[in-house]
């Protein structure tokens, strides 16, 4: 007996010997939750500004970028320091944002204003702005740096922004209420979720053409609830993770037959979704229950939940 | 058909050109008679319903302009003293297949029966009357303003889920009261409350004004409400002529709901989750004011026109109408889930709003009430009670 809990504890020691850092921007709280990645336990709360939703780290990983919508900016977090810092502007509303390669430009989607902007970090100003369909909200970057994506929620299109000319390639209409948007390590797709669809759609990037409409289907969820919303691919290429809202799943998918393999049960309302950096846990924002899920993806098992602030919404990893 | 096709292209408005497709959108409303509001707060509003259709126009226009789709507008109002049939005639002449209809119950009827609206679509924004949606339906006319009977299913399941299930019920003078508290009263026995005392509002309406306002109503209320106790007091008044004035007066401390109180609707200004805030903030900005029930069900008929246009790529009103009864139809309404027509009386299922006066109190269907297909359909009348046949 004293053997086998020795064992345990060792195999459980090892088993969560990761040393990253998951923070969690919590919507009505105004703060960003710090779970310790190896203790799966929350550690610290930043205060920030009004309605926190997009969250990113700073090319160098020790700053962290959150949008505050109701506050028009976009807050910077000192790691090291574990507080706020200061803030770039952002234009009207900011949601979904990302950090082009350059790591100089933040690309930003203004949920008000029918705008993308461009915001160049060392200079803190918008350099120029682009003009997309209504409420935009996805944000997707090309790892090549080539092209940024952007949804429309109302408008329901994909809009392909050329990183270098800033200016529209082109735009796909695509599902219902298009949520997230992400391209592929390889840069060669562009996947978007839709969530009143619910389902996820893939797009070739140099040609725009849709090569598979993915959907879902949880028993004794109706399909009103099934909602495809975050979207996470794998650096391998060989998976996709779909939050799907309020069935409260998380399906996993073969990145390369398109087929969905299994959906995880985890926590009220799961909106947005990251992989840790070693590709081995996934960590869900889930809103309606103000917690986190982990899930386990080589076990293939929702290990642990951690309550956070009060709705969270988006979530990011550092190593 | 084809040579009417080309016929109705010819009498177009405006020319277009051979890429870009145009696609018109008819608001019709009646003449009525000003309504004073019940409460200083609120004011005169004299463009409610096309207000909400031309932003659902704007909100169309987005997504045309991508793919070469535009979308226009119409409006036109009946006479006191008009024929809807002979508006509905003008429109046809001119190659109108959409009338988002602002319409009461009789002049709906009218309009959708006379014989040139067989080709063209109605889509009912403002009765709630049951009847159209069962035995008076037709296959040309949708409706994106809830029935009476989904809202009372709404508030019933919203006061099952609170356990206030003694209800004393105040019904109004108006024909559509008594329709509504005969929807109040099948809610309560399909969901389990008990209608425990029955009353119905006999005074004038409009004390409030004068200096003594206040004091006539103090002593009226009490006395209205002396009955059995109760959970809740449910009041159908649906003109708005006595409800408001219930809170705070009643004889016992009891909540009020339904047409006033904790409202039950499907559109109301206090909604802002589900990116409803963006909705309510393009509304405003385009209309200068607070976006009401009637707004929010034209801007989600002019809404589904446009969606229906645009996913089946096609400006053909056949087409069009088809895909909008086509179990692929949904359409983003910012209230959390995708909102489609039933394709046995042509009601969009929707979820209901519970309303407090500054805040959303909750949403039904509420969780637990569930159904084989949709949850969405445990409001209203679901299709094997429903009398309409096509």
């Amino acid at each position: 007996m004293q053997v086998l809990i020795l064992a345990a504890v060792f195999i459980v020691t090892a088993h969560v010997a990761w040393a990253e850092t998951v923070y969690v921007s919590n919507e009505q709280d105004n703060t960003v939750s710090v779970i310790d990645g190896a203790a799966l336990k929350l550690v610290d709360t930043i205060p920030v500004g009004r309605r926190p939703r997009g969250i990113r780290l700073s090319a160098d990983r020790q700053k962290l970028y959150v949008a505050v919508g109701d506050d028009n900016r976009i807050d910077v977090v000192d790691l090291k320091a574990g507080k706020l810092e200061g803030s770039l502007p952002s234009g009207e509303d900011p949601e979904l944002f990302v950090l082009h390669p350059d790591g100089r430009r933040l690309f930003v989607a203004n949920e008000n204003d029918n705008l993308v902007s461009v915001l160049d970090i060392p200079e803190r100003r918008i350099v120029t702005e682009v003009e997309v369909g209504v409420e935009p909200e996805g944000m997707g970057v090309s790892p090549d740096g080539r092209f940024v994506v952007n949804t429309s929620e109302t408008t329901s299109m994909l809009h392909v922004i050329d990183a270098g000319t800033l200016e529209l390639v082109d735009n796909v209409l695509v599902g219902t209420r298009p949520r997230v948007a992400q391209v592929s390590a390889d840069s060669r797709q562009i996947w978007v979720s839709s969530e009143l669809r619910g389902t996820v759609e893939v797009f070739d990037v140099e040609t725009r053409e849709p090569l598979a409409t993915i959907g879902f289907e949880v028993p004794g969820v109706p399909h009103e609830l099934i909602q495809a919303v975050g979207i996470q691919l794998t650096q391998d290429g060989s998976r996709a993770y779909v939050a799907l809202g309020p069935a409260n799943r998380v399906a996993e998918i073969d990145a390369k037959t398109f087929k969905v393999l299994r959906t995880y049960l985890v926590g009220q309302r799961v909106w947005h979704i990251a992989l840790s950096p070693d590709g081995k846990r996934l960590y869900t924002a889930n809103g309606n229950s103000s917690d986190v899920s982990v899930i386990d993806l080589e076990s293939q098992a929702v290990v642990k939940t951690i309550g956070v602030g009060r709705s969270p919404w988006g979530l990011v990893v550092a190593p | 058909m084809r040579f009417s096709l080309v016929l109705l292209a010819m009498l177009m408005p405006a020319p277009v050109s051979a890429e870009e497709r145009a696609i018109t959108i008819a608001v019709v409303t009646q003449e009525r008679d000003p309504v004073q509001p019940v409460s200083p707060l609120d004011r005169e509003v004299k463009d409610q319903g096309l207000a909400g259709a031309r932003l659902g126009t704007a909100d169309n226009a987005t997504t045309g302009r991508f793919i070469r789709q535009r979308f226009t507008l119409v409006d036109r109002v009946i006479p006191k003293d008009g024929n809807p049939a002979e508006t509905i005639r003008v429109l046809a002449a001119e190659g109108i297949r959409f009338v988002v209809a602002d319409l009461d119950a009789p002049a709906l009827r009218a309009a959708a029966s006379s014989e040139q609206a067989r080709g063209m679509l109605f889509i009912n924004v403002q009765t709630p009357d049951d009847a159209l949606r069962n035995e008076a339906c037709r296959a040309n006319v949708l409706h994106t303003i809830p029935s009476r009977t989904m809202l009372a299913d709404a508030l019933a399941q919203y006061l099952m889920a609170k356990r206030w299930r003694r209800w004393f019920l105040v019904t109004g003078s108006q024909p559509g009261d008594k329709l509504l508290a005969d929807a109040y009263r099948r809610a309560a026995k399909r969901f389990g409350a008990e209608i425990v005392a029955e009353k119905e509002w006999t005074f004038k309406p409009g004390h409030a004004r004068t200096d003594t306002g206040h004091v006539t109503l103090q002593s009226e209320i009490p006395a209205l409400t002396q009955v059995v106790d109760h959970d809740v007091l449910v009041v159908a008044d649906e003109a708005n002529e006595f409800g408001d004035f219930l809170p705070g007066r009643t004889a016992r401390p009891r909540p009020v709901a339904g047409t006033q109180g904790l409202v039950t609707t499907a559109w109301s200004p206090v909604s802002e989750q589900w990116g409803a805030t963006q909705l309510q903030a393009r509304f405003e900005k385009l209309a200068g004011r607070r976006m009401g029930v009637v707004d929010y069900a034209a801007w989600a008929a002019v809404r589904s026109i446009g969606e229906a246009a645009i996913r089946s790529r096609s400006d053909d009103p056949f087409a069009i109408m088809s895909y909008l009864r086509s179990p692929d139809f949904v359409l983003a309404g910012f209230k959390g889930q995708g909102q489609s027509f039933r394709p046995w009386d042509g009601q969009m299922r929707q979820p209901i709003l519970i309303a407090g006066p500054r805040l959303l109190v909750s949403v039904s269907p509420q969780a637990g009430y569930l159904h084989r297909g949709s949850e969405l359909d445990t409001l209203g009348i679901d299709r094997e009670e429903s009398r309409c046949k096509f």
